[in-house]
């Protein structure tokens, strides 16, 4: 399954959008329940087979979800799974623990809805770069279209009532992922945690092997629910993210001011790397792509378009690779399918122009 | 160094996390990490420390002070308040309410705030609505009887009559 989707980018990693070349991508989520319905944790499984019932229905009867696809426990495999969750679709535990969940699958993978996970429905919206308020918009309108046909728990003081504590209100989590390479360079990038910590935003680092946070990604997110509108949350995650945006770029600009040999010298390095390379381990590529992200960003570099960079975070990992290679591999065959992959990506994208023709797929 | 958690295999992950404005420190296995959600996956939820705020709740309150006839358990789903201690979990919305005032008072330690400002349902649950306004304007009228306020019962009694037309 999928393989439809394994060779080209997800829409949120096009590198389009505001801000893209420092922001990933924006996330919103919606967690709904049922009325009258025991939450996913509490309930059994024909309970819970139930709920997928009437959710699938509610989503065959709207209009903005009608044209994506439904998927039960039997249609997916393990890889399958792992493929969703390193494209952001699904958490990685969701599916794994007995029957009774469901998943729904917009076209462009901007829109998808998780049935039966922690709570009977999570609405998730992707857009590239900037745009939380956007991504707000797609979910809400889905929100709006599934309660045409689904009665949602709700109560007048707590607002929509979810499985844990930490989401009940407004059932909203807004998040961004934010590439900030010259603050981690620089040594900036605690305080800058810590800075944006105080002022109530969570912020998480996706961490590899060692101390290193992996391809340096961060993402903020609001850490409550309650007692703040959806605008003021969403209004307060752009303002703390554009301020971020201004502590990487005066950081960057150091860079070039103090270290121009050096940070070059870095750049140019994991681009030759990148393209030249046999073998390839997930935690070397994702701090050669952050190198080379940062090197489009500073304009030292310009040989290949961003679009592509994001494209090969998400074609580099596991799932995705033995989508691509048709197969199941061991790590250190994964290695040199992972180099040659690259390899090949940007070779087509130096000599078919700016995006070569298998990288331009994007919906 | 050895991972925190499990404390058998090497800690080859070094989490620094900061949740309400503490800075901790992790060591932990790559194993343990990812039960713990620490991957590359922004769909996990961040942690944030329920378990602890819930156990310092349960100890300043000992089961003895909820009152005789045993714990309250929820009317949707049977837990008690205690049940869902363990888990962090509800079983069912009705535990919201069922486990009053523990509930208020843990939304304020995680969120600082118990009332929802923000979106509503675009549609109401109609009839659900109707019977929660009846039930108002029936507590109205039994006031202002008592009140011998004879007009504004004579009101009250022609609003609800409308309100059970509706339905
Ligand atoms: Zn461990
Ligand atoms: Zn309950």
């Amino acid at each position: 399954m999928f393989e439809e989707l394994s060779s080209k980018p997800a829409a949120w990693l096009s590198g389009a959008g505001p801000q893209a070349g420092i922001v990933l991508s924006s996330r919103v989520r919606l967690a709904r329940n049922l009325l009258r319905c025991k939450f996913p944790p509490a309930a059994d499984v024909e309970l819970r087979r139930k709920v997928v019932g009437e959710v699938r229905s509610a989503i065959e009867r709207s209009i903005l979800l009608k044209s994506g696809k439904f998927f039960q426990n039997g249609d997916l495999g393990g890889m399958d799974r792992d493929f969703l969750v390193e494209r952001h679709v699904i958490s990685p535990e969701f599916m794994k623990a007995g029957e009774g969940h469901g998943l729904y699958l917009g076209e462009d993978e901007s829109l998808s809805v998780m049935v039966n996970e922690e709570d009977h429905l999570r609405i998730q919206a992707l857009t590239s770069g900037l745009e939380v308020g956007r991504a707000h918009e797609l979910a809400t309108q889905a929100d709006a279209e599934l309660s045409a046909n689904l009665v949602f728990d709700y109560d007048e003081e707590f607002g929509y009532l979810t499985a844990c504590p930490t989401n009940v209100g407004t059932g909203l989590r807004a998040s961004v992922l934010i590439h900030l390479p010259a603050l981690v360079l620089t040594r900036e990038i605690d305080s800058v945690i810590n800075r944006v910590t105080k002022v109530g935003w969570a912020v998480r680092g996706f961490y590899g092997e060692g101390t290193d946070v992996l391809g340096n990604l961060l993402q903020l997110s609001n850490q409550t629910t309650l007692g703040r509108s959806e605008q003021e949350v969403l209004e307060g995650l752009e303002k703390v993210t554009r301020q971020v945006i201004e502590y990487e770029e005066s950081a960057r600009y150091v860079l070039l001011r103090d270290a121009k040999e050096q940070i070059e010298d870095k750049i140019w390095r994991a681009y030759g790397i990148l393209r030249f390379a046999r073998v390839l381990t997930s935690g070397e590529v994702m701090n050669l792509l952050s190198a080379v992200r940062l090197g489009l960003g500073m304009g030292v570099l310009k040989e290949i378009p961003l679009g592509l960079v994001n494209e090969l975070l998400l074609l580099c990992q596991p799932a995705h690779l033995q989508k691509f290679a048709g197969r199941e591999m061991e790590p250190g065959e994964r290695d040199a399918v992972r180099a040659e992959l690259a390899r090949a990506r940007i070779e087509k994208a130096l000599s078919g122009g700016a995006n070569g023709p298998g990288n331009s797929k994007t919906a | 160094m050895l991972c925190q958690e499990c404390g058998k295999t090497e800690a080859g992950v070094h989490l620094t996390q900061i949740v309400n404005n503490k800075k901790t420190v992790l060591n932990l296995c790559r194993e343990c990490a990812e039960r713990r959600g620490m991957t590359a996956n922004p769909l996990v939820q961040v942690p944030f420390p329920l378990a602890e705020i819930l156990s310092s709740m349960m100890g300043e309150a000992p089961e003895k002070k909820k009152g005789r006839g045993g714990e309250t358990r929820c009317p949707g789903c049977g837990f008690t308040f205690a049940e869902f201690s363990k888990v962090g979990r509800f079983g069912c919305g009705q535990c919201y309410r069922a486990f009053q005032p523990q509930v208020s008072d843990l939304l304020r330690r995680i969120h600082g705030s118990t009332r929802h400002i923000g979106r509503k349902p675009t549609q109401e649950p109609e009839i659900d609505t109707v019977l929660i306004e009846e039930k108002r304007l029936e507590d109205e009228l039994k006031k202002a009887i008592a009140a011998e306020d004879f007009e504004k019962a004579a009101r009250l009694r022609d609003r609800i009559k409308t309100l059970m037309r509706q339905d």
